[in-house]
């Protein structure tokens, strides 16, 4: 198999050579500690910025969806300045304390949660050699992090004193403790079939053909189990009866505003992007160009596509589809939400698990 | 004296853990000393990451973080035990809480001064591979894990039966 395709645009040799740059002038622990600072900024402004186009996106497929025409006013053509004025806008809101309520864990969950949302952002593979977080057990760590953020959505609905996010606090609960058990057998069996945990590996063990159809048809079973598992672990579409703004007036963060809320906010854009960020890492092949066996002239092409665009591609494409489902269906109760959950999504889950390891140990998959 | 940043990194967290364990068990709300317990098992998670045992990182934020504490703050949650628990303490009580630091106390500076303070024994972090853990969990070697990791599982199903037990009541 001939992947030197792979480092036409890696940008290892860029990164080795600014560490070695600053290390050249400074004391090695010093130069760790700046780079750290610097990807730190780096990532807090592509969560930003990527929210911006995400929310620009969801009301413009949602518009579409329901035969309107969407943001048309603000910015010109097609309304492009309306999510930054809106973010504007929020950042001049006042922020109010609520009298008698825990201040402190009011204060504190939206940060619990944008961290659980940032660690596992980090994870991303962007780019070949652009793996921020890059670790043996990479997608354990992933689902590690992301559990952090149903704490903070749980003490939001405490602190806030108010029955509504009482009442959407636990129901996002119940619902994420649940279908993070669906979420992590199927990235286990997506572990089995690459032989590996790391992010960066994953990416690379599809270097000879996506997951997707390496897996035949229980590969895509297991994608579509992650995208509804996922969809509920980013409390979205048929799933987010933790705001069902019908009867909870918002869920949890009601009685937030103005940055506190705009967390809230941003956190669950971003959970959408990052569940489809790892679909594309689990499924689609992260970085990796499109290849159809046999067709040189046709892969030559694809080669010269850097890895970076291919990622968003794919994971803007995941995002489509979650955006259909969402503006599709309609909201579940939490009863269904939970039987289909334990009933029919676990035990699925568990025989692709089964089969997926039947068939890497007969040696069945490409 | 020399110190690197993975040191530096150590003494940090080291600093907030004990911060946070003395905090969670004197603050008057039960929901907030969850809340510190949270970040003191973050602690934790963060010296398995220094010392590069990351997959022991990972089980700790998943299954402590992410599940231990969701649990209390869910049992918590429908209590409704979010009155103030700082009482008054009766002398016998605070006897007893004076012997058990002291024993307590004893018993860390015996073990420090018998092995040494670990100062200069921070390792290098070099990460160790899923393969290996996982080899040797399930080894039946002189070095293997395998009659724990069946007791453990022979344990959780033994906890399942008794939940259904117990939620089916006829």
């Amino acid at each position: 198999m001939n992947t030197s395709f792979l480092d036409y645009y890696s940008i290892q040799p860029v990164t080795s050579w600014i560490h070695e740059a600053l290390c050249s002038v400074m004391p090695e622990a010093l130069a760790i500690f700046i780079e750290c600072v610097v990807i730190g900024v780096v990532i807090v402004a592509l969560y930003a910025v990527l929210a911006i186009i995400l929310i620009y996106m969801e009301r413009k497929v949602c518009a579409a969806f329901q035969c309107r025409i969407g943001p048309n006013r603000v910015g010109g053509k097609g309304g492009l300045l309306q999510v930054p004025a809106d973010v504007l806008k929020i950042l001049t809101k006042e922020i109010i304390r609520l009298k008698n309520s825990d201040h402190l864990l009011y204060d504190l969950a939206p940060y619990l949660v944008i961290l659980a949302s940032i660690l596992s952002f980090s994870c991303l593979p962007w780019n070949k050699g652009a793996h921020i977080l890059d670790m043996n057990i990479g997608i354990l760590f992933v689902l590690a992090a992301s559990s952090i953020g149903v704490v903070g959505i749980l003490l939001a609905g405490w602190a806030s004193n108010n029955k509504y996010t009482m009442i959407g606090a636990v129901r996002s609960g119940a619902m994420i403790i649940s279908y993070e058990l669906s979420l992590g057998i199927i990235v286990l069996s997506m572990v089995v079939l690459s032989e590996t945990a790391s992010i960066s590996g994953i990416v690379e063990s599809q270097a000879n053909g996506w997951n997707l159809f390496k897996g035949h048809a229980i590969a895509i079973l297991a994608f579509v189990v992650y995208l509804i598992a996922g969809n509920a672990e980013a409390n979205r579409g048929p799933f987010d009866l933790a705001e069902a703004e019908q009867e909870l007036t918002a869920g949890y963060h009601t009685e937030y505003s103005g940055l506190h809320f705009g967390f809230f906010y941003l956190a669950e854009y971003l959970n959408l992007f990052i569940t489809a960020g790892f679909a594309s890492t689990l499924f689609l092949g992260g970085w990796m160009p499109l290849h159809v066996a046999g067709l040189d002239g046709f892969n030559a092409v694809m080669d010269y596509i850097p890895g970076v665009v291919w990622f968003f591609g794919k994971t803007f494409f995941v995002v489509w589809l979650l955006m259909w489902i969402k503006w599709t269906f309609i909201r579940l109760r939490i009863d269904q939400v939970l039987v289909f959950e334990w009933k029919y999504l676990m035990p699925t889950s568990l025989l692709i698990l089964i089969l997926m390891v039947v068939l890497k140990v007969f040696g069945l998959v490409f | 004296m020399d110190i690197t940043l993975q040191q530096t990194v150590f003494y940090v967290v080291a600093i907030l853990m004990s911060v946070f364990s003395v905090m969670t068990v004197t603050t008057g709300s039960i929901l907030r000393s969850a809340t510190y317990l949270l970040f003191v098992l973050f602690g934790t998670a963060a010296i398995y990451f220094i010392l590069g045992y990351t997959f022991l990182g990972a089980v700790q934020l998943m299954v402590y973080a992410g599940g231990i504490v969701v649990l209390y703050v869910f049992s918590i949650l429908l209590t409704n035990s979010d009155k103030s628990i700082n009482h008054k303490l009766g002398r016998s009580k605070i006897v007893a809480a004076l012997a058990t630091v002291i024993i307590g106390t004893a018993l860390v500076l015996f073990l420090i001064w018998t092995n040494g303070f670990a100062l200069n024994l921070i390792p290098e972090s070099s990460e160790i591979s899923l393969r290996e853990i996982g080899l040797s969990l399930i080894s039946a070697d002189k070095h293997g894990y395998v009659l724990p990791f069946e007791i453990a599982g022979v344990l959780l199903l033994a906890c399942m039966i008794g939940g259904l037990l117990i939620a089916r009541k006829r």
